[in-house]
């Protein structure tokens, strides 16, 4: 198992991250370590099991529905009050369209 | 009053008793913790103002004749994943250096009207990613016990705080050990409850099909008591559990002649010698108590450190895209477009085992690997399940332990982050089943390192796991 560097730099630009070049090298590196352990699961025989995508117990089927009533929102002052750059009530950010 | 030894029963009767007042104790408990705090780092803040609030509070309704409350008056510390209105909560990342939060979280908002007096916020590991405590963004926390050595992670602040007797009790969040690990190298009770015995509404979230809120204390039963008070349903968490809390602190009794435990080869032949002796010795105990000892197995185990690390990077991944510079997150100022701001602003914001996690996350989703990864690790999960509920139709509770090793010097195993993952291979595979499971005290080694036994039960059955822990705790100095 060998992660190339146009890998480790085509996921960051899907994860949105940006790294130096010290970074690219250094997680490339112990990716390749992680995966290369993590290459075991192909010994576990997991023929006609079905995955577990989420902890059951046992529960009635409407267990985890609330009722549909309306409650008080957060508000806008609150939900801007820590935002880097509010504006006239919204998220400021920089142009999204490049010219 | 002697703040570090204190327990919720001598303060509910000291308070009762009018010994001390509420606010008094908070005072002191206060003066206390900012004094100490030099020695470990446990505490990133401390509330003074909502702490005297929540004190002066409970005073009142002791001065009205009502029910101050299970939790009446005791200083609680509180993992920094864990939303305080108005107080700073910053997981330990440089990314919410500044963020205060708009609520509380459930488990909180509980704790207070309980009586509890919240002192401060806890360091961590950065979004709880980690095992010792050293990627905290604010500096890393000392053991109390050997401060040459680290916490525990990633709750390591939790854990000190209690062992150090700066918090009677302490919340922390365990995704695949951050309770228990924690709890053990530091000498203290820590539980992992059940998947969805507690809210996680106003916890952070780092890995959605493993995070649990979780109690530390000093003693079983005010672990026992603190889990009672913040269990049960929240209707602003869907994933909560409708089952009834029971009263836990009842089954505190000592009585566990009969109960069948399960030891797991698996989970002995890793184990450091120092370590091994302790668990053996804790063993002999709970025979000598009545309880029926045999070897069991849990032949996925092996499998367990593989399936964690792909399903908790995978839901990292998404759910920490959320910090993106715009609505809370600190924002990097050399962007010109939306798209450098996000990147530049989560390159510059989080640290190094994020981004490691941040990329396995992105890399096992990304296209062409899922089925290969996340569906492999899904299906070995169910394997793991399945080995606890076959163990559970011949055994009342599995005891472990919960590290092959007990705390490890600062600095020791950083430049390593494999050996670091590898090292949570007897408590991730509890969380991958979603049981409840804790940490309880079991001895020390001869350099006088803490020693924590694991204890794992049916789902729901927390009740059977304090009797086996409350059990060993009180025969263990006495034998």
């Amino acid at each position: 198992m060998k992660i190339t560097e146009k890998e480790v730099r085509y996921i960051a630009d899907l994860a949105n991250l940006a790294l130096t070049d010290a970074e690219v090298k250094k997680f490339g590196a112990d990716l390749d370590e992680i995966l290369e352990h993590i290459e075991k699961l192909n010994e576990a025989d997991t023929g006609g099991v079905e995955p577990m995508t989420q902890v059951l117990y046992e529960a009635d089927e409407t267990a985890t529905l609330r009722a549909d009533v309306v409650v008080p929102p957060l508000g806008n002052p609150a939900a801007l009050a820590n935002a880097p750059q509010p504006g006239a009530g919204y998220f400021k950010v920089p142009k999204v369209i490049e010219r | 009053m002697d703040i570090p030894s204190l327990t919720i029963t001598e303060i509910k009767t000291g308070l009762l008793g009018r010994q001390f007042s509420a606010a008094e104790l908070a005072a002191e408990a206060l003066r206390f913790a900012e004094k100490e705090n030099g020695v470990t780092n446990a505490y990133l803040r401390f509330c003074p103002e909502r702490a005297l609030a929540n004190a002066h509070q409970v005073d009142s309704r002791i001065a009205r004749g009502e029910d101050p409350g299970l939790l009446a008056g005791v200083p609680v510390a509180v993992k920094d994943v864990i939303l305080t209105k108005g107080v700073t909560t910053t997981c330990g990342s440089r990314l919410l250096a500044r963020y205060e939060p708009p609520y509380d979280a459930t488990a909180i908002a509980r704790l207070e009207q309980a009586g509890g007096v919240i002192l401060g916020k806890t360091n961590c590991d950065e979004f709880a990613m980690g095992s010792s405590n050293e990627n905290s963004a604010f500096g890393p926390v000392r053991n109390p016990v050997a401060p040459g050595r680290v916490p525990g992670g990633s709750s390591g602040g939790s854990a000190a705080a209690v062992a150090q007797g700066t918090a009677v009790v302490a919340l922390g969040s365990d995704t695949g050990g951050s309770v228990r690990q924690p709890a053990s190298f530091c000498g203290v009770v820590g539980v992992t409850p059940t998947y969805g015995r507690v809210s996680r509404y106003g916890l952070t979230a780092f890995a959605s099909s493993l995070d649990h809120i979780g109690p530390f204390a000093r003693t079983v039963h005010d672990a026992a008591l603190l889990l009672q008070v913040i269990a049960g349903r929240d209707p602003n968490d869907s994933t909560s559990a409708n089952a009834p809390v029971p009263d836990y602190t009842a089954a505190l009794d000592g009585n566990v002649k009969g109960l069948k435990l399960g030891l797991p080869r698996e989970y002995l032949k890793d184990l450091t010698s120092e370590t091994g002796d302790v668990i053996a010795r804790g063993v002999e105990i709970l025979k000598r108590l009545g309880c029926e000892v045999r070897e069991i197995s849990l032949p996925s185990t092996e499998y367990a450190i593989a399936s964690y690390y792909i399903i908790a990077t995978a839901e990292a991944s998404s759910n920490l895209a959320r910090y993106d510079g715009v609505r809370y997150t600190c924002r990097s100022n050399r962007s010109d477009t939306l798209a450098e701001m996000y990147r530049n602003s989560r390159g510059e914001g989080f640290g190094a085992e994020c981004k490691r996690r941040i990329m396995l996350g992105t890399y096992v989703l990304s296209a062409g690997y899922y089925d290969a990864y996340y569906l492999k690790a899904q299906k070995v999960r169910a394997l793991i399940a399945r080995d606890f509920a076959q163990a559970f139709a011949g055994v009342d509770a599995v005891i472990a332990p919960v590290s092959p090793f007990p705390a490890f010097r600062l600095g020791e195993k950083v430049n390593d982050p494999l050996q670091m993952y590898l090292s949570d291979i007897y408590t991730i595979t509890g969380s991958l089943a979603g049981i409840p499971c804790m940490s309880v005290p079991c001895g020390e080694t001869v350099e006088g390192l803490p020693v924590g036994m694991q204890v794992l039960t049916r789902h729901f059955d927390e009740a059977t796991m304090f009797r086996i822990a409350g059990a060993l705790e009180q025969s263990r100095g006495a034998m």
